[in-house]
């Protein structure tokens, strides 16, 4: 109930200050922090509370992007139709990936593993084959309409953002708190525990993974529908995985509001590296690779775990 | 239809290529046998092992050839620092920390390269880059002879130290029990260390092989690295010969699904093979089932 209460202000808060903002480059900013934010609280879903670590996220990331654009394109379809479709489809490769990997058992490094190389296979096929444009990607045409899910300002997109948004967070919520979401975590911190009380770990991590891959699914329709354009390397490239599970860990793993910090946090400190050191090509990730390093090495907790130890320090002393 | 005279370049080809995979993956695996994690940044070790060589090369003349001792030192150098410094500080005693922290040193490695040369493609110029060599119908180029010779005489010596030496013993006393290795006075952060570090001078070595007959560009390495963790799974984690039998196959069947299905298409054809084991038999086609 707090959580719910805590969403609400925050998506109200976003939502009022949006509607008042006129400057293109605040908005834009808020719309890649929301963007950053929705990355990274889809990888927490599988990563933070199933414990199964993706490199490999963008899979579903790019099924995402690629089926909004070729519903248009090649089917036709409405930009609004086209989206539910998307994010089904990328739900339905994280069934099979998930379904495959731990049908088998593969966990830690092997789970890594296993969905890099479903990424990397999937970018060579998006390379490779006709009907996804090859090397040079797909462009959508430009029919700002909102109807075509083209807003002329980023307002429009801002908004629709704050839907995913908000409705990522209300999972997170739920996965704290509801039967499915403790029954994830028990099979996180010790699966044949899990499993002698009755718990089945394979139906909990696949539900997470469909869940995780269902957002990640909707940022890759929401990037075609904002950038109108999207190619292999974007779409199944490592950045995206990279943005993704560097927001959940360095705001902290298996929280409701340390992704939306996280993703935060790294999106100030681009922002921050872009006006120190202008466009030098691969700043931006050198700067993201040493904070994933220092992160682990001294905050394995991350920012949230930064305020939970300030809140026991505070507790602690008043109890003392 | 396919004749002989087609698919025995073909495999030629793939078994020299397969040879220098083989001392990617012998590196990574024994570094997977010892510490038990997987090293993410292997590829872009590699790549900047390929960059040394290539630097050494153009700026001061260095045959890539004669460079080995000085690559092989210097990796091993880089490795031993960080896992001490590092690695081993990130742990703090999970798995998973590693892997995102070895993550982490691909990202900054690879876009540190970006950022120092760009993502242009070099090569380097040798007398013999050029040359070939004939054996049976197929000519295959002088490089490639070396490097599959070079290879092979690598990997040998690599098994000579973890069999026969001292090191090789306090390794693999390590790689079984380590808290039992702790009690007989084995230093066990010293041999993480010294695995870690023997584990980059083999793409020290790789990287002198395969220079004048390949390229560098800073993305380099990550098609090396998923090649590379393929053979690591198909020949069991940890086992070596498992590692060389593994890196011949994968650089066949790269070489002959080239052939068939086209480049692109060809590297398809190793991820299929990687998930497929990976699924059905993740102990390794050579390995035992733990």
């Amino acid at each position: 109930m707090k959580d719910m209460v805590s969403i609400g202000i925050f998506v109200l808060a976003i939502g009022t200050a949006t509607l008042f903002i006129d400057s293109g480059v605040t908005l834009n900013f808020i719309l890649m922090a929301l963007y950053a934010t929705l990355l990274a609280q889809a990888w927490n879903m599988l990563g933070g509370f199933g414990g199964q670590f993706s490199f490999g996220h963008a899979l579903f990331f790019g099924s995402g992007a690629y089926v909004q654009a070729m519903a248009q394109l090649q089917g036709g379809i409405n930009a609004w139709v086209a989206l539910p479709l998307a994010i089904g489809c990328a739900a339905l490769v994280g069934a099979f990936v998930g379904a495959l990997a731990f049908r088998y058992g593969l966990k830690g490094s092997y789970f890594a593993l296993i969905t890099l190389a479903f990424a990397e296979v999937f970018r060579i096929l998006a390379l490779s084959l006709p009907f996804t444009g090859a090397g040079v990607g797909l462009m959508l045409p430009l029919r700002a309409a909102a109807s075509n899910l083209q807003f002329g300002s980023a307002r429009g997109y801002v908004l629709l953002m704050l839907g995913f948004v908000a409705l990522a967070l209300g999972v997170t919520a739920w996965l704290r708190h509801s039967r499915f979401g403790a029954q994830l975590q028990a099979v996180r911190d010790n699966e044949d525990a899990a499993r002698a009380l009755g718990i089945d770990p394979l139906r909990t991590k696949l539900g997470a993974c469909v869940l995780s891959a269902a957002f990640m699914g909707a940022a890759g329709a929401f990037y075609v529908q904002v950038f109108q354009y999207i190619d292999p390397s974007i779409a199944f490239g490592p950045t995206t995985s990279v943005e993704a599970l560097l927001g959940a860990i360095v705001g902290g793993m298996g929280t409701l509001w340390g992704p939306v910090l996280g993703a935060l946090a790294l999106h100030v400190l681009s922002d921050l590296t872009r006006n120190l050191f202008g466009n030098l090509p691969g700043i931006n990730m050198v700067i993201y690779g040493v904070v994933l390093v220092v992160i682990v090495m001294f905050m394995p907790r991350g920012i949230a775990g930064i305020g939970r130890s300030v809140r026991s320090l505070w507790q602690g002393g008043r109890r003392g | 239809m396919l004749d002989f005279d087609i698919l025995f370049p073909s495999l030629l080809n793939g078994l020299t290529t397969g040879a220098v995979y083989a001392l990617v993956a012998l590196g990574l695996t024994l570094i997977y046998g010892v510490l038990h994690i997987i090293n993410f940044a292997h590829g872009a070790s590699l790549m900047l092992a390929l960059y040394g060589v290539y630097l050494l090369n153009t700026r001061l003349g260095w045959d890539p050839y004669l460079a080995l001792p000085l690559m092989v030192a210097g990796m091993f150098a880089m490795g031993y620092a960080l896992q001490r410094v590092v690695i081993n500080r990130a742990s703090h005693g999970k798995d998973e920390n590693i892997l995102l922290v070895t993550l982490g040193l691909a990202i900054v490695m690879e876009n540190l390269a970006l950022l120092a040369f760009s993502a242009d493609t070099r090569s380097i110029d040798t007398p013999y880059t050029l040359r070939t060599v004939p054996i049976g119908p197929a000519m295959i180029a002088l490089p490639k002879l070396i490097a599959f010779g070079g290879a092979l005489a690598v990997a040998g010596s690599l098994l000579w130290i973890v069999k026969r030496t001292d090191l090789g013993r306090a390794i693999r006393a390590v790689a079984k029990e380590k808290q039992g290795a702790k009690l007989m006075g084995i230093d066990v952060e010293h041999v993480y260390a010294m695995s870690f570090g023997i584990g980059l001078a083999c793409l020290g070595a790789a990287a002198c092989f395969l220079l004048p007959a390949y390229y560098v560009n800073p993305q380099v390495g990550s098609g090396f690295v998923l090649v590379a963790f393929t053979i690591v799974v198909l020949g069991g984690m940890g086992s070596f010969s498992g590692a060389l039998l593994g890196g011949l196959l994968i650089g066949v069947v790269e070489s002959i699904g080239g052939l068939l299905l086209g480049d692109s298409l060809g590297q398809v054809g190793i991820y299929l093979i990687f998930i497929a084991v990976l699924l059905l038999r993740p102990q390794g086609l050579f390995g035992d089932r733990a």
